[in-house]
């Protein structure tokens, strides 16, 4: 078994989405079908939604000395908005789960193998 | 003796190495064994003469190598095995076999060569890495020859290779045959990497010419293999069809000094008959099944033109009614383009303008075909001015020096 980052890919800031409209409400609905669907079936390890890039603090360690700095690592309009980690036999089985997460989040997902 | 072991070389490389790495689990373990059995017959055979079954002994060899190997670096023998670089099916070892076990796994499968096509044409590579990878690892090319085919720098397409390799491994790509519900979209992506290859080789006329057309013939052996293994997928033998027939006018696709001659004015004596006669036996045997798809379309189309003795003979209400059909499957500007051009010899160069004013022009300016096609159309029609503006944006698109010079002697053509 192999695991994999399924990160949900924003092309804009998305702090002022209103989780109240039909939309949202409709992606919500979906998502919680398919982490039920991936907890049924062994494949899901974790999986969250993530505060906008905005509320991000990078920590950096240099020979000893912490540091911190506001925002995010990498300014740019891409931003990881949310994840899932999935345990599962290979590539095409992982590509198979997130064509289905990016079906239910409404949004690309970028894969990426966990060096396990 | 050199040419015959590079006749075998290229018979059997991507077949050995296909099944050493499945032994293996493991592309780059596989590829230096292969490499390593060459090595040896090319000591051996000039010495002892050539093997009644060459591709066998080197499948021996190269076996006998790894698993050598294999025993005298015991700890690299887990380390990659039980790294999982590949993802076996159950049918293969375990994580950690036995090495003795390992010998009832390397009988040579078919299927291995069909393993290799699905994992190197991966969607989750590029295209260009895609063929890259093919043609490194079921064609046997080195490097260096692939560079010089595509035209890029070697250390670019080796870094190319050797990342493309690094994904499907980081990645845990199974190496297997796609079940059948992935199977029609993962072999369109194996159909369209040999196509391109396929392409690559076909279009390039100029000085290089000899190199690039091992290219055709390599995508035409790897047509011809995937047709053997999947006997039973009408586009796989469409495409194959295609490139026969398309491969046949090539000894009159060009004049002596490499510059290029238009289908309609090719001396059609010159075609290659038995792969016209090859070509039209795939067409109707894929056309029986009755399930359509753009290759076997294409080679339907190409069949047509075969058919006919002079341009002027060819069914062209045939040749519009299967770019109709092929259109619907595939609505994009290449297709419309020679649609078009079907239409101007059936109804005359108006009707062929006239059905290229009906496309969508913000997706065609940058399109050469289409201001090739048009010019010809508006010489054609006697709007000589718009004619020449036309292909000075074609000439302005054209990349290639063969086209480039068809371009300028069609525009001079008309400015006389």
């Amino acid at each position: 078994m192999a695991q994999y980052l399924l990160a949900v890919m924003h092309d804009d800031d998305y702090s002022d989405v209103d989780f109240q409209s039909p939309d949202m409400q409709r992606i919500v609905g979906q998502v919680s079908a398919l982490n039920e669907e991936a907890q049924k079936t062994g494949v899901w390890m974790f999986g969250a939604g993530l505060a906008p890039a905005a509320s991000a603090t990078v920590v950096r360690s240099v020979d000893g000395q912490v540091s911190m700095t506001d925002g995010p690592y990498a300014e740019t309009k891409e931003q990881m908005g949310g994840f899932w980690i999935i345990d599962v036999p290979d590539l095409d089985a992982a590509l198979e789960w997130a064509g289905k997460c990016s079906a239910a989040c409404e949004r690309p997902i970028e894969v990426r193998p966990a060096d396990g | 003796m050199s040419d015959e072991l590079d006749a075998v070389f290229r018979r059997e490389a991507g077949r050995c190495t296909a099944t050493l790495i499945r032994v293996l689990g493991d592309v780059d373990l596989a590829e230096d064994a292969v490499a390593e059995a060459f090595a040896i017959a090319a000591d051996h055979w000039p010495r002892k003469g050539m093997p009644p079954n060459p591709g066998g002994w080197i499948v021996t060899t190269a076996r006998n190598r790894a698993i050598d190997r294999l025993r005298r670096e015991s700890t690299r023998t887990d380390r990659h095995i039980a790294a999982h670089r590949l993802h076996l099916e159950d049918m293969e070892p375990d994580d950690t076999p036995e090495l003795d076990e390992l010998d009832a796994f390397v009988d040579v499968v078919a299927d291995d060569q069909l393993r290799l096509m699905f994992l190197c044409c991966h969607p989750a590579l590029a295209a260009d890495a895609q063929v890259a990878l093919t043609l490194r690892l079921l064609g046997g090319l080195e490097t260096e020859e692939i560079a010089r085919q595509f035209l890029v720098p070697e250390a670019t397409m080796a870094q190319r290779i050797v990342r493309a390799k690094r994904k499907l491994r980081d990645n845990h790509a199974p190496y297997r045959i796609p079940r059948p519900a992935e199977l029609p979209d993962r072999l369109h992506v194996v159909l369209a990497a040999i196509y391109l290859i396929y392409t690559e080789g076909h279009r390039a006329t100029s000085g290089d010419a000899l190199t690039r057309t091992d290219l055709s013939s390599e995508a035409i052996r790897l047509g011809r293999v995937l047709v053997e293994l999947m006997p039973d997928e009408p586009e796989a033998v469409g495409l194959l069809a295609l490139m026969l027939l398309t491969d046949a006018r090539r000894p009159a696709r060009t004049n002596d000094d490499g510059s290029m001659i238009r289908l309609a004015d090719q001396d059609r004596s010159r075609w290659d008959r038995a792969l016209i006669a090859e070509g039209h036996d795939l067409v109707r045997a894929c056309l029986r099944r009755n399930q359509p798809g753009p290759f076997q379309i294409q080679a339907a189309i190409a069949a047509v033109h075969a058919d006919a003795p002079t341009s002027k003979d060819t069914d062209w209400s045939q040749i519009v009614a299967l770019y109709d059909q092929l259109y619907a499957l595939r609505p994009n500007a290449i297709v419309a383009v020679n649609r078009a051009i079907a239409v101007a010899e059936l109804d005359g160069p108006h009707a062929g303008l006239d059905a290229l004013a009906a496309l969508d022009l913000t997706l065609l300016d940058d399109y050469q075909p289409y201001h090739a096609a048009r010019a010809d159309l508006l010489a054609r029609a006697g709007e000589h001015a718009a004619a020449l503006a036309a292909y000075d944006r074609a000439i302005e698109l054209s990349a290639i020096p063969s086209e480039q010079q068809f371009l300028r002697d069609q525009r001079a053509a008309v400015s006389a």
